[in-house]
C-alpha cells in the first residue's frame, strides 16, 4: 500500500532513552493478552501455553551497543553472503551483487518505495501483540530485494546475535525480504547471544510470482534468552516457499510462522525439529491462508523434549470457500525422552471449500523399544542406540532441506545437540 | 470440482423436506411462571416435593451461575438469550402419579407411537428395550420396571430416584458434572427438572437395552433434563437416548446434564440418536442443544463408550467425556454429526488419562452440506501418573458443496513420556469418481449419496445397538437426501 | 566344547510363566532345530537367550563360552558373539542400511580397542557380501528394513549375520514369509556361514525349512519344556503326524 511515509523508522530515539518505555511496552501486550480471556478468546486461544509469568519479571531496557560477529565455523563452508544485525542494529553487509537491493532500517535518510510499500503487508499487527511491539519499537534491521529473475548462486546469512552484557535488554530486529517475479533465493536465519534477553523478531517476507525462496532458520539463542519470532510471508501465485526451522537454544521461544498463499498453484512447505532440554520451552505455531485456489501446503514438525523440556505445537491451516483444489498436510510428533516433560499440541482445520483433501496428524511417545532392542542385539550400547534412534527421527525433517549442503550444516548442528544432550540425559536418567 | 449447481439445488430441495417429528401435541400443561429467580427454583423443587439437600444445592447453583459468563470458545453465534423469558417448568398437568402404563394420557401415548416409541410394553421390539419417556420437564412412563427389579436394577425417573433411592443420588448426582463445571451445567443444575436415574447393582449385566426418549413439546419452555446412570463393580449396561421437538419459529433451549460412574471392571455403552428439530432452511427456529455429558471410570479395568449420531439441532454443543481414573480403564467416542442448512455443530470429547495403562478411542466423521458449520472439538491429556496410556483419534469430515464449513480443534496434552497419542484427521469431498461409479451401477444420486456417507460413518454405525443402528442410518439418507457432491 | 549351556531355564511374560524348565547344550559347529507349536516358548526362549528385557528369568543359567549369558546386556551378548535372526526384523526409520552396518561394526571393534572403520573400505566389504545374498545397493541406501518384503527383511538379516561372523546365531522363524526362491537364497546364506566353530540353533513351525539347513539334533518344544529330542528324522515325523501326539502324551 503506498503511503505518504517518507520514513519508516519510528521517532523513538528519544523514548528509547527513557527507562522503562520498552518493557512498559511488553508489560501492557502481555496483559492484553492475559486480560483477553474474557472478551476477545483470540489472544488467550494462541498464547494459551505459553507461561507469560516469565515476562512479567523482566524489566528490559533497550539494548545500546553493538558488537563485531562472525558466523558460526559450521556454516563458514557455505561461503554466503553474510549480513549482520547486532543488538537489533545491521552492523556489517557483505558485497552483494547488482540484483539486490539493501536498506538498512536505522537509515535516517528516506526510505526507498518498495521497502514501504511491503512494510507490514504480511501481517495484521492488531491480531499479533508482540508483532505490534516490534512494529513500535524496532530500531534497526534490513530490507532487501532480489529483483525480477534474479537468480541467487550462493545463500544468504542474515547473522542476528544479541549481547546482554550484564543488563536485561530486549531487541526488536526487522527484516524484510522482497523476492521479485522469477526470482530464486536461499535464505539462512541464525539467532545467538548470550545472557538474559529479549529477541523480538519480525521477518516479513513479500514473494513474487514464480519465484523461489528457501528460508532456513536456526534458533541457537542463550538459554536464558526469550525468543519470540514471526515471520510472516504473503506469497503471489506459482511461487515456491519451503522453510525449515531448527530450535535448540533459549529459555522460552515461540517461533510463530503465518503465510498468506495469495494465488494459485503455490507450493508452501514448513518444516522443522525443535530440540529441548534442561526447563526449555519451546513452541511452534503455524498458521497457513489458504486465500487462491490450488496451492499445496505441507507442514512436519518433530519435537524431541529431554529432562524438563516442554514443547508447544499450535498449526492452524484455514482453506477458503475459494481456495478449491487444496492440498493440505500438517504432522507434529513429539518424541518425549524423560518422565518430566510435558507437550501440547494443537493440529486444527477450518475448512470452507469442498474440493480440498486436507490431512493432519499429531503422534506423542516414546522411544520404540523394539528398535531399541534391536539395535542392542547387533552389539550397539543402549546409549549409543538411543541416540541413533533419535537422529534418525530429526534425519527425517532435515531431509526436506533442498539445498544439500546446507542440509548437511544443519544435520551437524542437530547432531552435536544429540551428542551434548541425548547422551547425558539419558546418563543422567540412568535408563 | 467443487459441488454442481445439482448438488446446490438437490441441497436445496432437501431443505424443504419436513422435519419428520415437527408435529405438536395438544394436551394440558402446568408451567411455572416465566423467568429465572429463587422463586422458580422453590416452584420446580415444590412441585417434585424435593428433600433440603437437593433444594439447597440448587440454591447454590442458582448463586454461581449468576456469577458465571456464557462460553464463546466454540465455533457457534446465536443472538443472546434472554433466560428471564423462558419457562423452566411445564408438565402435563395429569400428573402426579402414574401406578402404570394405563394411566398414561392417550394424547401421549399417541405422540410417543408417532414418534415410533410404543409405551406399550408388550409391542416392544421383541422385548429387549425398556423406555423411559420424558415429555418436557418430567418423564410421564417408564416401562419394563418390574421386570428390571427382579436383577435389582433401579430404572427409574430422576424425581423418584431423589425419593426412593437418597442414598445414591445424594453421594453421585453431580459428582462427576460439579455445578460450577459451566454455565449450561450450572444452569442445569439449578433447574433441573427430570431425566432417567440408572442403578445396575454389583456383577449384573443388564438383560435389555434401556432407552430413554426425550421430546421437548411446550413452547418457550427450556429442558433441562438430567441423567445419572451407575454402573456397579463388574456391571454392564446399554443405554439409548434419542430426542424429538416440535417445529417451532423461535428457537428452544436445551441444557442437559449426564453424568455416568462405572465402578471397579464395570461398562456402560451410551449410546444418542439426536434428532431435534434443526430448525428451517433459513436458519429460524430450532433447538440450542447445550449439553454436559461426562462419565468416570472410577474403577480399576472400567470402561464407558460414548456413541453418538447427531442430525438435529440448529446449534450443537456437547462434548461427552471420559475421565478415566481407574487403572486399566477404557474410553470411547464414536460420533456422526451431520449439519446442514444453517445447522452449526460443535462437538467431540475429552479424554482424561489419569489411570495407568488407560487406553481411549476417539472415532468421529462429520458431514457439513448447506451452510452448515461442522467442528470437531477434542482433549485427549495424559496426566503425569498416566504411565502406558494409549490413545487414538481419528476424525474426518466431509463436505457437501462449497458453502459449508468443516473444523477439527483437537487438543492434545501430555506429561508422560510411556503414552502415546495418535491423531489423524482428515477433510474430503464425495469423489466425482465414486459418485459416478454408483451411477453407473444404476443408484440414482441420491441413493449413490446415501451409500456413500453411510460407509464414511460406518466405523461409528457399528458401534450402535442394532436397534438404534436401522434409525440411524435411515435418519442420516433423510439428512442427506439429495446431497450430491 | 560346550558353546552354550541352558540349564533349568524358567522364564515368564508379563506374570505369565512361560518357559517350564528348559535344558539344553550346543557343541560348537552343531546345528540344532527347536520345533514347536504356536505359543510352545520358542520367542521367548530367544528372548531369553538374546536379553529382550519384556520376559523375566525365575529360574536357572544359561552360560555362553563359558561366560553367564543372563549377566549380560542385549549388546554384550551381541558383542560376545551371539546373533539373534529376528522373525519379524524391526523398521527403523530414518537409520540407513550402511550407517547401521557401520555402527554395528564399529560398536565391536570400539570395544575390541581397534580402529573405527575406514568408510571407503567398509562400503567395499559391504558390498560384496550384500551381493551375494541379493541384497541390493538400494536396499542398503533405504532405512533398515522399512518398506521391505518378507524376504528382503530376512535376507538383510542374514546380510549382518554374515558381516558379524558370529559364534552363535539363533534364526527365529527365519523361514515364515519366505516363498521358496527366498527360503533358497537364505538358507545358502546361513549354509555357507556353517563352520566347525560357529554353531546356530534354528527355531521353527515346519520341518521345511529343515530340508535347506541340515540340522544335527532336533528338540520338540511344548507347554515351556522340551519334550523329546532326536535327529532330524524327527522333523519328518513331526510333520508327518503333527505335535498333537508329542504333546498329548506329556501334557
Amino acid at each position: 500500500m503506498p503511503s505518504n511515509k517518507k520514513y519508516l523508522l519510528p521517532s523513538n530515539a528519544q523514548k528509547n532513552s527513557e527507562p522503562g518505555w520498552l518493557s512498559s511496552l511488553f508489560r501492557k501486550a502481555v496483559e492484553e493478552i492475559e486480560g483477553s480471556v474474557m472478551q476477545d478468546m483470540v489472544f488467550a486461544e494462541a498464547w494459551r501455553f505459553t507461561n507469560l509469568n516469565a515476562f512479567k519479571a523482566l524489566e528490559p531496557i533497550a539494548a545500546n551497543s553493538t558488537a563485531i560477529l562472525s558466523c558460526p565455523k559450521v556454516f563458514a563452508e557455505l561461503n554466503a553472503l553474510e549480513l549482520h544485525i547486532s543488538n537489533g542494529i545491521l552492523t556489517w553487509i557483505d558485497a552483494v551483487p547488482e540484483y539486490i537491493d539493501l536498506f538498512d532500517f536505522a537509515d535516517r535518510r528516506i526510505t526507498p518505495t518498495w521497502v514501504i510499500e511491503a512494510f507490514g503487508s504480511t501481517i495484521n499487527t492488531k491480531m499479533h501483540p508482540f508483532t505490534a511491539i516490534n512494529t513500535t519499537a524496532f530500531s534497526g534491521g534490513v530490507a532487501m530485494r532480489i529483483r525480477k529473475g534474479a537468480v541467487m548462486k550462493k545463500p544468504i546469512i542474515l547473522l542476528v546475535d544479541t549481547q546482554a552484557n550484564g543488563k536485561i535488554v530486549a531487541v526488536n530486529p526487522r527484516v524484510l525480504v522482497v523476492l521479485e517475479e522469477d526470482a530464486v533465493a536461499d535464505l539462512i536465519e541464525i539467532h545467538t547471544g548470550s545472557g538474559v534477553y529479549i529477541n523480538n523478531v519480525v521477518t516479513e517476507l513479500v514473494i513474487g510470482k514464480n519465484s523461489h525462496i528457501s528460508h532456513y532458520k536456526l534458533q541457537a539463542e542463550d538459554t536464558d534468552a526469550f525468543h519470540i519470532a514471526m515471520n510472516a510471508a504473503r506469497c503471489a501465485a506459482n511461487s515456491i516457499y519451503d522453510n525449515f526451522a531448527l530450535s535448540t537454544g533459549a529459555k522460552l521461544s515461540r517461533n510463530e510462522i503465518s503465510a498468506t498463499l495469495a494465488g494459485s498453484h503455490i507450493n508452501y512447505s514448513i518444516n522443522g525439529s525443535y530440540l529441548a532440554c534442561s526447563d526449555q520451552h519451546m513452541e511452534t505455531v503455524t498458521f497457513i491462508d489458504h486465500v487462491e485456489p490450488a496451492c499445496v501446503s505441507h507442514e512436519l514438525y518433530k519435537g524431541v523434549l529431554a529432562n524438563h523440556a516442554q514443547g508447544v505445537f499450535q498449526g492452524k491451516i484455514l482453506v477458503r470457500k475459494n481456495a478449491q483444489q487444496t492440498k493440505g498436510y500438517q504432522m507434529n510428533r513429539a518424541l518425549l525422552l524423560s518422565k518430566e516433560v510435558e507437550i501440547n499440541s494443537k493440529p486444527e482445520l477450518e475448512i470452507y471449500a469442498d474440493d480440498v483433501t486436507c490431512s493432519h496428524g499429531a503422534t506423542v511417545g516414546e522411544l520404540d523399544e523394539e528398535q531399541i532392542f534391536y539395535l542392542m542385539a547387533r552389539g550397539i550400547s543402549k546409549k549409543r542406540a538411543r541416540a541413533i534412534m533419535v537422529s534418525a527421527y530429526v534425519e527425517e525433517t532435515i531431509n526436506y532441506i533442498h539445498n544439500l549442503l546446507i542440509r548437511d550444516v544443519f544435520r551437524v548442528v542437530a547432531n552435536n545437540w544429540m551428542q551434548q544432550n541425548i547422551v547425558d540425559t539419558q546418563a543422567i536418567d540412568g535408563s | 470440482m467443487a459441488a454442481t449447481a445439482d448438488t446446490v439445488r438437490h441441497v436445496q430441495e432437501f431443505t424443504s423436506r419436513a422435519y419428520k417429528h415437527g408435529f405438536v401435541t395438544d394436551i394440558c400443561m402446568d408451567m411455572a411462571p416465566k423467568g429465572l429467580d429463587e422463586s422458580t427454583i422453590h416452584f420446580i423443587s415444590n412441585k417434585k416435593e424435593e428433600p433440603d439437600w437437593l433444594l439447597e444445592k440448587r440454591l447454590e447453583a442458582l448463586n454461581y451461575w449468576r456469577l458465571m459468563k456464557e462460553p464463546i470458545w466454540a465455533k457457534v453465534s446465536y443472538p443472546p438469550i434472554d433466560y428471564n423469558d423462558l419457562y423452566y417448568y411445564a408438565a402435563p398437568s395429569h400428573k402426579p402419579k402414574l401406578n402404570s402404563l394405563k394411566e398414561v394420557p392417550p394424547e401421549l401415548l399417541l405422540t410417543y407411537d408417532k414418534l415410533g416409541i410404543p409405551l406399550k410394553e408388550q409391542e416392544l421390539l421383541a422385548g429387549v428395550v425398556a423406555v423411559d419417556a420424558v415429555f418436557d420437564s418430567v418423564s410421564v412412563a417408564t416401562t419394563y420396571k418390574k421386570e428390571l427389579e427382579k436383577h435389582g436394577i433401579v430404572f427409574c425417573s430422576i424425581s423418584e430416584a431423589v425419593q426412593n433411592h437418597s442414598e445414591l443420588t445424594k453421594r453421585y448426582l453431580g459428582s462427576v458434572v460439579p455445578a460450577m463445571d459451566n454455565f449450561f451445567a450450572c444452569l442445569n443444575s439449578a433447574v433441573f427438572t427430570d431425566g432417567s436415574f440408572v442403578y445396575i447393582p454389583k456383577g449384573v449385566r443388564c438383560p435389555i437395552e434401556l432407552s430413554t426418549y426425550f421430546r421437548i413439546n411446550a413452547q418457550n419452555t427450556g429442558q433441562f433434563e438430567r441423567t445419572l446412570i451407575i454402573a456397579d463393580e463388574g456391571s454392564y449396561v446399554s443405554y439409548l437416548e434419542g430426542c424429538t421437538a416440535p417445529q417451532r419459529d423461535e428457537n428452544q433451549l436445551h441444557a442437559a446434564v449426564v453424568e455416568l460412574i462405572a465402578l471397579d471392571n464395570a461398562e456402560i455403552k451410551y449410546s444418542t440418536v439426536q434428532n431435534w428439530y434443526p430448525g428451517d432452511e433459513n436458519g429460524n427456529g430450532g433447538i440450542y442443544n447445550f449439553v454436559t455429558k461426562r462419565g468416570v471410570c472410577r474403577g480399576k479395568c472400567a470402561k464407558i463408550s460414548w456413541t453418538q449420531v447427531e442430525t438435529g439441532s440448529a446449534i450443537t454443543w456437547k462434548y461427552p467425556s471420559c475421565i478415566l481414573q481407574g487403572d486399566g480403564s477404557v474410553g470411547e467416542f464414536y460420533s456422526v454429526a451431520i449439519t446442514n442448512n444453517l445447522q452449526q455443530a460443535d462437538t467431540g470429547t475429552k479424554m482424561i488419562h489419569l489411570g495407568k495403562g488407560t487406553k481411549s478411542t476417539i472415532v468421529s466423521k462429520g458431514i457439513s452440506a448447506g451452510h452448515s458449520n461442522n467442528t470437531y472439538r477434542g482433549l485427549v491429556r495424559v496426566g503425569k501418573r498416566a504411565d502406558l496410556a494409549r490413545n487414538f483419534t481419528q476424525c474426518d469430515s466431509l463436505l457437501i458443496g462449497d458453502k459449508c464449513g468443516a473444523h477439527t480443534v483437537p487438543y492434545i496434552e501430555s506429561k508422560n513420556p510411556s503414552s502415546r497419542i495418535e491423531h489423524e484427521a482428515s477433510a474430503s469431498k464425495i469423489s466425482d469418481d465414486q459418485l459416478f461409479y454408483c451411477r453407473s451401477r444404476g443408484l440414482a444420486a441420491e441413493d449413490a449419496v446415501g451409500l456413500i456417507v453411510n460407509g464414511f460413518c460406518k466405523e461409528v454405525m457399528k458401534e450402535l445397538p442394532m436397534e438404534f443402528a436401522v434409525e440411524a442410518q435411515k435418519l442420516i439418507a433423510i439428512s442427506l437426501e439429495g446431497s450430491v457432491g | 566344547m560346550k558353546l552354550l549351556e541352558i540349564e533349568n531355564i524358567h522364564a515368564e511374560v508379563d506374570g505369565r510363566p512361560i518357559l517350564r524348565g528348559i535344558n539344553l547344550s550346543i557343541e560348537a559347529g552343531q546345528i540344532h532345530a527347536i520345533m514347536g507349536p504356536n505359543g510352545s516358548g520358542k520367542s521367548t526362549l530367544t528372548y531369553v537367550l538374546s536379553g529382550r528385557e519384556t520376559c523375566k528369568v525365575t529360574h536357572g543359567s544359561v552360560r555362553f563360552c563359558g561366560q553367564d549369558l543372563l549377566s549380560m546386556e542385549a549388546n554384550e551378548r551381541a558383542i560376545a558373539g551371539l546373533f539373534l535372526a529376528m522373525q519379524y526384523p524391526v523398521e527403523l526409520p530414518g537409520v540407513s542400511g550402511m550407517t547401521f552396518l557401520r555402527e554395528v561394526v564399529n560398536a565391536r571393534r570400539k570395544v575390541a580397542g581397534e580402529e573405527l572403520i575406514d568408510s571407503m573400505e567398509f562400503l567395499k566389504m559391504v558390498r560384496s557380501k550384500a551381493k551375494s545374498l541379493g541384497v541390493s545397493d538400494e536396499m542398503l541406501k533405504r532405512s533398515v528394513n522399512v518398506g521391505f518384503s518378507g524376504g528382503e527383511k530376512k535376507r538383510n538379516e542374514i546380510l549382518q549375520m554374515a558381516m558379524l561372523e558370529p559364534k552363535f546365531c539363533i534364526l527365529d522363524e527365519t523361514d515364515s514369509g519366505l516363498d521358496i526362491d527366498a527360503l533358497k537364497i537364505v538358507s545358502d546364506g546361513v549354509n555357507s556361514l556353517r563352520s566347525f566353530e560357529r554353531s546356530m540353533l534354528v527355531i521353527t513351525h515346519y520341518q521345511r525349512l529343515l530340508d535347506h539347513i541340515e540340522p544335527d539334533l532336533v528338540h520338540v518344544l511344548a507347554h515351556g519344556r522340551i519334550q523329546k529330542t532326536g535327529g532330524k528324522e524327527l522333523a519328518m515325523q513331526l510333520e508327518q503326524r503333527g505335535y498333537f501326539n508329542f504333546i498329548e502324551t506329556t501334557a
